[in-house]
């Protein structure tokens, strides 16, 4: 036997109205309106309305700015000390002169590529690098400049390294005077052509005085008691080592020789003394029979 | 209302238009449900060639998006009785079906069951002007058609002009380009009961939707559930409603006949509902679950509990056993198929080649009707189910919606109607002047 339920079920007919509402929903212009637009223009009312206000703007500016503080003063971000590596005592002094923090600082308040160049701005610094080490310190890491020649301007001394970099002034020449002289307009620029040549010139070290740019191309060596010797543009070192090789074999310099002019290669000159060359005249004239 | 022949070229237009925007809903507004289906149509490109699928008569370029069904009111023989409960009803399903498929439709064909129709076959013959047949001369011919007096407020549904001869050949599908000196044309003509789709057209333009098809429901269902052989061999569908029982018969492809028996399973529920003393709401629930029209003897000891709620135990107890309801139920089928016997044999559908009867609807499904049809209809009969298409839910794929998917098909792919064809030049007022520029360089 089995049982028959009946249960009257009511019919869903939606009111016209409900119809209307749910066809219009369907519409897809509406639909986006709805769906998007509506929200979209809800949320950006509200926001504004709240905006609208100057404290509540302010409020959040300050929470926003109170965060940030809190993030970058946090232990792990503070910068507590500087190293400088590769630098020396007075460069060191320069350097931190030249980069002024007060420590300990937050990580994020440090403009490092600024505090690059200032470093590097610097004319004892060849290179330099920085980075935040963990740990909470500024590590400078320096490559400084060797002075290889002192250079006589017009009214200073000054150190320069092979690039002709000035590295720092001098205040005496007796200082260092381990380092050559060198003089003359644009003597820098060929610093390291001079100091070859001095170390060329070794063998005359003891009455080297110094290396004369002249005219912005050549060198002039000049010896103690005023000798000169004047060296071509080009192969200056080679010119240099011949009038070395002559005055070992003839003892040239140790004559009375003013300038010794080596400009042009085939054709050395020598420029005599005053003594000297009265001298050779009377002693050319005896030999031509005039009295 | 106007005219439903001037308004079915709008309707072809609309129907276009629905297609082009892609989305189109099916109404099948029948007595005992009423079904809605959205399709989207996504142009001819879901399958490829190489996938071995054609274009299926437009069967794969659309997809059941949205299905909804609702216990339908007001309606009663297929047609509209009480017109807010239809539009109540119309409208239910129409929201749900939206709903389901998450957008709107605002165009949507129809068919309806009732409406008395009546089959009409028409002859017309032209001769040729020139030798080769235009366009124009198949409008002609089917101009030349006479018309039969159709009836005082009654309407034309369809008119499909199903065969076209040129001289003595016969059973042209197309005679254009072809050559010859007479053409003649057969066309079936099938009108109902204007005030009927008055009604529904009232229906559903209260419910916001434009009508963009309308077509009767025993054709559509034929063509759900025909398949394509009985459909060229000559077949009959009889699609057994709940209020109404419509008949077609195709034969070529084309429906040449159709008609409605104003009986159905709606007449077996109320047998069984004074029969057995029941309400209607427990008479049909009796029948669907335990309905039949074959009683064997164990059905003698199957006992029904039908109830009551009187409160009166004798009453509210009574029990019947199955054979019972399948006496009360038996006799309002057998007289439902013998109706449409009488039918059938009136079209003449014993002279047709093929007997191939088939039954579907939702009045089919009764248990023991293939072994009842037979005695009544011929040996040729089957219970059919309608085509599946794509998209279709579980839920509606039963017979009772042969005639949901027929819209379906009948949306993606219709077939040529008076009214596709072109206006004959005599009868287009705008092509007076051309003739008399023909007539001015043909005398001088």
């Amino acid at each position: 036997m089995r049982q028959i339920r009946t249960a009257p079920r009511r019919d869903p007919a939606p009111s016209r109205m409900a119809y209307r509402m749910q066809r219009l929903l369907l519409t897809p212009f509406i639909r986006r309106l709805v769906w998007v637009g509506f929200p979209v223009l809800c949320l950006s009312s509200a926001l504004g309305l709240y905006l609208a206000d100057q404290e509540r703007r302010d409020a959040i500016t300050l929470m926003v700015h109170d965060i940030k503080a809190a993030v970058r003063e946090r232990p792990e971000f503070m910068v507590k000390l500087m190293a400088i590596d590769g630098a020396s005592a007075g460069v060191a002094d320069d350097i931190r002169e030249a980069v002024p923090v007060d420590f300990p600082v937050s990580s994020f308040d440090l403009d490092l590529p600024q505090m690059l160049h200032d470093v590097a701005a610097l004319d004892a610094v060849a290179r330099a690098d920085l980075r935040i080490r963990p740990g909470g310190v500024l590590q400078i890491e320096v490559v400084e400049r060797v002075p290889v020649a002192v250079w006589r301007n017009e009214d200073s001394l000054d150190l320069l390294d092979v690039e002709g970099h000035r590295v720092a002034p001098l205040a005496s020449r007796s200082v260092r005077h381990d380092l050559p002289l060198i003089a003359g307009w644009g003597a820098e620029k060929a610093v390291a052509e001079g100091v070859a040549l001095v170390a060329t010139g070794a063998p005359l070290s003891d009455r080297l005085r110094g290396l004369v740019r002249v005219g912005e191309r050549r060198w002039d060596v000049i010896l103690a008691d005023g000798q000169r010797i004047m060296l071509p543009e080009e192969g200056a070192i080679d010119a240099l080592e011949q009038v070395i090789a002559l005055d070992q074999a003839q003892d040239i310099l140790a004559r009375n020789v003013v300038d010794i002019d080596m400009r042009n290669n085939r054709r050395p000159t020598v420029r005599l003394g005053e003594v000297a060359s009265e001298e050779l005249r009377q002693i050319r004239l005896l030999e031509l029979g005039v009295d | 209302m106007k005219d439903l022949y001037e308004s079915q070229r709008a309707m072809r237009a609309m129907r276009k238009a629905a297609m082009q925007r892609g989305v189109i809903a099916i109404l099948d507004v029948g007595t005992s449900k009423i079904a809605c289906l959205v399709l989207r149509f996504d142009g001819v490109d879901e399958f490829r060639e190489s996938d071995g699928v054609g274009s299926m008569a437009g069967q794969s370029s659309f997809r059941v998006i949205g299905a909804a069904t609702t216990r339908s009111r007001g309606v009663r023989f297929g047609e509209i009785d009480t017109m807010q409960e239809t539009e109540r009803a119309i409208r239910t399903a129409v929201q749900a079906a939206q709903k389901m498929a998450n957008v709107r439709v605002d165009h949507v064909i129809a068919c309806l069951a009732g409406g008395a129709p009546r089959s009409y076959g028409l002859a017309g013959q032209v001769d040729l002007e020139n030798s080769a047949v235009t366009e124009q001369d198949v409008a002609r011919v089917m101009g030349a058609c006479d018309v039969p007096d159709i009836g005082e407020g009654r309407q034309v549904l369809h008119a499909q002009p199903v065969n076209f001869a040129l001289d003595h050949r016969s059973g042209m599908n197309d005679p254009r380009g072809q050559i010859g000196n007479r053409l003649s044309c057969d066309m079936h003509l099938l009108t109902v009961d204007g005030n009927v789709i008055g009604n529904l057209l009232y229906c559903i333009k209260r419910c916001d939707l434009e009508l963009a098809g309308l077509a009767s429901s025993a054709y559509v269902s034929g063509i759900s559930s025909l398949v394509e052989d009985e459909q060229e061999l000559g077949a009959a569908c009889i699609d057994m409603g709940g209020g109404a029982t419509g008949m077609s018969i195709f034969i070529k492809k084309h429906m040449i006949y159709a008609d409605t028996v104003a009986m159905g399973g709606d007449q077996v529920t109320s047998d069984i509902s004074k029969g057995l003393q029941v309400p209607l709401a427990v008479a049909e629930r009796i029948k669907t679950f335990y309905g039949g029209v074959v009683a064997t003897g164990v059905d003698d000891r199957e006992m029904i509990e039908i109830g009551g709620e009187t409160g009166d135990w004798e009453l509210d107890r009574r029990t019947v056993s199955r054979a019972e309801l399948i006496g009360v139920m038996r006799p309002r089928v057998e007289e439902i198929l013998e109706e449409v016997r009488m039918r059938l044999d009136g079209a003449g559908f014993e002279y047709l080649p093929s007997q191939q009867i088939v039954l579907t609807g939702g009045a089919s499904q009764i248990p023991g009707l293939d072994g009842l049809a037979p005695k009544i209809l011929g040996q040729q009969v089957r219970i059919g189910r309608p085509l599946r298409v794509q998209g279709l839910p579980q839920a509606a794929t039963g017979a009772g919606f042969a005639s949901a998917v027929g819209l379906c098909l009948f949306a993606a792919h219709p077939q040529d109607e008076w009214w596709d064809f072109e206006v004959p030049a005599d009868r287009y007022p705008s092509r007076s002047l051309k003739r008399a520029v023909k007539w001015f360089k043909d005398n001088w």
